[in-house]
């Protein structure tokens, strides 16, 4: 199988004052293309800030991340915008919506990025697949916390991206939300092919994936397979 | 990649969905333009206006004047341009009207000929413009046939002539607006001037020529002409260079209106850095996301730039059509003072400037926290993050760099001179850190010494002017900079009014009578004596002229280019007097003062300081003088300077005693009358027993200048409100942005107990603290910049009034809590969690 994502050795800190605080201590591991994945561990062991150097958000202080066969330490910003643009999709805890743009228009905005001429009518498709066919113009002010999930959701997917990540996808919805949000999250996954990278505290959430890699204090403590 | 057109898109749909936050910030764009627009737009007009109607303002294409019955020499050179079409003798003279007791210092106009050429006798009974040269008849200006309830039919009285009144004047090509309102115009046939009796020795007459010259050439006209005249006093004035003239001092005060137009608009630009400021802080968030979906930094810089630039373009076109609409008004404040009737057009320059500046102000002001979103992480999707500000601060300083540099520019291309640009902008800048320099010093204070005793809800609003992200200086520098201006405008009026002002003591004169004759001066004197009032000078004035400076004459210094004299010296004919000692309004700066002389031969003289500047003489120099006919030498011995303000005559050059005694002369009487009644009976009196002078009633000048400044204070407390409405707009906007913040605390206070009484409380504390801060701020600003006024530029003393700090202080404040409460008064009102939901987005 082929590795769409490839850390090595990644360390990072941060300096709080004169303190220097270790985030990540050589972190090493891939992912295979279409594999689901999980990062898991207790708050503050460094899982929001692996996905986030893995997405190219972030720079790590050594180490080298290759996603979807480019080193991110060799491109600008901008250059790993554009990557974002084209090949990983989104899912987050606070679903990050544009508060300002109505659900299609925030489901069409990656695809609109791309310069896509098509992109309201896949925003619109996305969307009535995630069961928002009647919510196109409604504001995320208008909608109730799972259907911001869902339009997230949809936003991810529009760009038919190669690798997803979700942060804590269900940390902000109730138990019944959640689990209808994963489960399209899932279900699209399969679709569409694309390798999904969770990060959670939910261990219920992290069996259903291939994959799962334990996190404590900024390092691997576990990574194994599940079939 | 996304597309320009992309990035407009996105601009709109984010500004649509955000129009509610930024119109408010909009109006002070619109104000600021429109104020801007409206000055600029209507001094475009008035000099166009001018310039057009430079015709029908002097009456003819150009004139000869001069001050003295022509001499033989002008009249051939008046003859080789073809002869003047019509001549007008004119001179200041008491005017009675036989039947009613009024008397009214009047400028006669004599006039032969068909003037006006161009333009027209206006009058009522419009057939009186017609009828008044056939029927021997004069026709007088309409306000005083008003204010004397006089009518057609009536008489009025000159020296000796009495004729009958044809109508009312209500328009004359070439009287002076402000001249008039002292000395209003009476048209009377020219053969009747001589009847008059009042052409005598000392008596200011003034002699036109006026004629037509349609597609002749005017300005060469005047450039052979006019230093030909000037050997013979006489002087050649073209209709477009007198409207030249006008308009250049119409400009001037234009200019100064721009500047505060000006103002308001940067005050409004201070509105707005600090909306977009808040404004952009909201919407980082959004830009790290769309970072996050793959938005380089360009586009997302580009969306939010777009999307201001579109914001000052909207406010520049309705600013502009505001302004357009505004400067409708202006001919109605200013009627009376403006020499034409406007006729307003739409200039495209003025059009494009308003939307160029609306454009320009609005992204100026807002690319400081525009930058911010350059410099927005991605991942602040996932987690707050902090910026690094130091490449930001260097961007930061560039801005600012732009925007003085763009604001110097804008007031060079207002005044057209880089001095006073450099000064204005300076002076905005030390204005602004002052007053920010107050509003921090005031608020260092407070936390210092925070008033821990106070009850809860004093303390509570005190602590919220230093919450995070507080407005308190933005808002303390719109309402102390509104305010500012405001109170330093009243402060200048009451320092130009003061100055004006007669004394309310007995010694200072209120009464001027010119032209007594040599004679007659004691009668007059004993005339006022009788009515009870006492004569407090009487002032003997010689008249005469330059012959000669430091052995060169007159004529060799005219031809000489090099010399540095000032023309009026050379053809100017001084009213002269003699005395032995100095007086109230005179101060030695150098030399001797010498009281009196016996010897004729070399005469020592006192000078103003003015005059040796202009005839460039100092002391020891000489200068001869021409005293009719007689040559008289003179050394200047010292030099005074001269308060020239004080409502009593001044001379610029006075002889000692013992030498122009036997001079021809005549006399120029000062008193002090006690009250209007009595001013008037005097008058009468004065009028009926010696119809050749001329008085000078001061407290009718004074009137008369009180209600020009008045007229010009209106004009400038309106430019000065738009300063202040742009300040309550950013004022409006910074309550509304920070609202929510306030909704948040208020509500939590209801929620843990708070009544609405104590909530209401510490609002209304809170922006009383604002209001009262700003306020202040600003006027002891005004009192500290009017002081320096007064002793720069008008060297006076400077007394404050209590205007500002009786109603402008209250005032302001008040509407500023009025503001803050009828905003937040939604927070009383709801029950906390509908309150939170409903404003949370």
């Amino acid at each position: 199988m082929t590795k769409i994502l490839n850390v090595r050795n990644l360390e990072k800190s941060y300096s709080s004052g004169a303190k220097k605080l270790t985030v990540l201590q050589d972190v090493s591991f891939d992912i295979e293309e279409k594999q689901t994945f999980s990062i898991v561990g207790p708050s503050g062991s460094g899982k929001t800030t692996l996905l986030g150097l893995c997405a190219g958000l972030d720079r790590p202080d050594s180490g080298s991340i290759e996603l979807c066969g480019t080193e991110l330490s060799s491109l600008s910003e901008d250059e790993r915008a554009v990557l974002r643009n084209q090949k990983v999709g989104f899912v987050f805890q606070d679903f990050q919506l544009l508060s300002t743009l109505t659900a299609l228009e925030n489901v069409a905005v990656p695809l609109e990025l791309q310069g896509a001429k098509n992109a309201s009518k896949v925003a619109r498709e996305l969307l009535e697949k995630v069961g928002l066919g009647g919510r196109f113009d409604h504001y995320p002010s208008q909608l109730s916390g799972g259907e911001q999930q869902r339009v997230a959701v949809a936003r991810a997917f529009s760009n038919k991206p190669s690798i997803l990540f979700a942060d804590e996808p269900t940390g902000n919805l109730d138990s019944e939300t959640g689990e209808k949000v994963i489960d399209l999250l899932f279900e699209l996954n399969r679709e569409a092919g694309t390798t999904l990278v969770i990060v959670t505290h939910d261990l219920d959430l992290a069996k259903m994936t291939q994959r799962i890699l334990r996190l404590k204090g900024g390092k691997i403590i576990q990574s194994h397979e599940q079939y | 990649m996304a597309s320009l057109s992309w990035l407009m898109k996105m601009a709109w749909r984010d500004g649509k969905a955000s129009s509610r936050k930024l119109v408010l910030f909009m109006a002070s764009i619109v104000l600021g333009i429109a104020a801007v627009v409206s000055i600029q737009s209507f001094g475009e007009n008035l000099k166009d206006n001018i310039a057009e109607q430079s015709k029908a303002m002097m009456g003819a294409d150009f004139k000869i004047d001069l001050d003295e019955a022509p001499s033989e020499e002008i009249l051939s050179v008046m003859d080789s341009l073809g002869g003047a079409q019509a001549r007008e003798i004119s001179f200041s003279s008491m005017a009675a009207f036989p039947g009613n007791p009024g008397t009214k210092l009047v400028q006669v106009r004599g006039i032969e000929g068909g003037f006006p050429f161009y333009g027209e006798l206006e009058t009522s009974p419009p057939q009186a413009a017609e009828e008044w040269r056939k029927e021997g008849a004069a026709l007088l200006d309409a306000t005083v046939m008003l204010q004397l309830g006089l009518k057609p039919g009536d008489q009025i009285k000159i020296g000796e002539v009495v004729l009958p009144i044809a109508g009312s004047l209500i328009n004359v090509p070439g009287s002076n607006a402000f001249f008039s309102s002292i000395a209003p115009p009476v048209l009377i046939p020219y053969s009747f001037i001589e009847e008059t009796g009042l052409i005598q020795t000392g008596s200011r007459i003034n002699y036109d020529f006026y004629f037509i010259a349609p597609g002749a050439d005017l300005d060469r006209l005047d450039r052979e002409l006019d230093p030909q005249l000037d050997k013979y006093e006489a002087d050649l004035d073209t209709h477009t260079s007198t409207s030249e003239r006008l308009g250049r001092r119409y400009e001037n005060f234009g200019k100064f209106l721009n500047l505060v137009a000006f103002v308001a608009l940067l005050l409004g630009c201070v509105g707005i850095a600090s909306a977009i400021n808040i404004y952009i802080k909201g919407k980082l968030k959004a830009v790290a996301v769309l970072k996050c979906l793959g938005a380089t930094k360009k586009q997302s810089f580009l969306i939010f730039l777009i999307q201001i630039a579109g914001m000052g373009l909207l406010g520049g076109i309705i600013g502009t059509i505001a302004g357009l609409l505004l400067q409708q008004l202006f001919p109605l404040l200013l009627q009376d003072l403006l020499p034409v009737d406007i006729q307003m057009s739409f200039s495209p320059q003025i059009i494009i400037m308003g939307l160029l500046l609306g454009i320009l102000m609005s992204v100026l002001f807002a690319l400081i926290p525009l930058i911010g979103t350059l410099y927005v992480s991605p991942l602040e999707t996932l987690r707050v993050q902090k910026s690094s500000g130091k490449k930001k601060g260097k961007a930061e300083l560039t801005v600012l760099a732009g925007i003085f540099l763009f604001i110097l520019l804008f007031s060079y291309w207002l005044l057209k001179d880089w001095r006073y640009s450099f000064s204005f902008v300076f002076g905005i800048i030390l204005t602004f850190s002052i007053l920010a320099g107050i509003a921090k010093l005031f608020m260092k204070g407070i936390r210092e010494n925070f008033p821990k005793t106070w009850g809860f809800p004093a303390r509570q609003s005190l602590q919220n002017l230093f919450r995070p992200q507080n407005q308190t200086l933005t808002l303390v520098l719109a309402i102390g900079v509104g305010t500012f201006l405001i109170s330093t405008l009243y402060f200048t009026k009451d320092i130009l009014l003061d100055q004006a002002s007669l004394d309310a003591q007995t010694d200072s004169p209120n009464m001027i009578l010119l032209d007594v004759q040599a004679g007659q001066d004691e009668n007059v004197s004993e005339t006022i004596r009788a009515s009870g009032n006492p004569v407090l000078d009487n002032i003997p004035i010689v008249t005469m002229r330059v012959q000669s400076i430091e052995g060169r004459t007159v004529n060799q210094i005219k031809e000489d280019s090099t010399s540095g004299i000032n023309r009026w010296v050379l053809n100017h004919e001084f009213r002269v007097t003699y005395r032995d000692s100095l007086i109230n309004s005179e101060v030695l700066t150098s030399g001797e003062w010498i009281p009196r002389v016996d010897d004729l031969n070399l005469i020592p003289i006192s000078v103003s300081d003015n005059f040796a500047e202009d005839a460039q003489v100092s002391i020891g120099d000489r200068v001869s003088f021409n005293v009719q006919g007689v040559v008289m030498n003179t050394e200047v011995r010292s030099i005074r300077t001269v308060d020239w303000s004080r409502m009593q005559p001044n001379f610029s050059i006075v002889f000692p005693a013992g030498v122009l005694e036997n001079a021809p002369q005549f006399r120029v009487i000062t008193a002090n009358v006690s009250n209007e009644e009595s001013s008037a009976a005097l008058q009468q009196e004065l009028v009926r027993l010696f119809p050749n002078i001329s008085i000078i009633d001061l407290r009718q000048v004074l009137r008369v200048v009180e209600d020009i400044l008045n007229k010009i204070a209106w004009l400038i407390n309106f430019m000065a409100f738009f300063s202040i409405l742009t300040g309550i707009i950013v004022l409006l906007g910074a309550v509304r942005t920070s609202k929510f913040q306030r909704i948040k605390e208020s509500v939590l206070l209801r929620t843990i107990g708070a009544r609405s009484r104590q909530i209401l409380k510490i609002l209304a504390l809170e922006y009383f603290y604002l209001g009262a801060l700003g306020t202040l701020s600003g006027i002891l600003l005004s009192l500290l910049s009017s002081q320096l006024l007064a002793w720069l530029l008008f060297e006076t003393a400077f007394t404050p009034s209590v205007f500002p700090f009786l109603v402008l202080f209250p005032s302001i404040t008040l509407l500023v809590m009025f503001i803050g409460l009828t905003n937040s008064i939604s927070v009383i009102k709801s029950p906390p969690l509908e309150v939170l939901r409903k404003e949370s987005y």
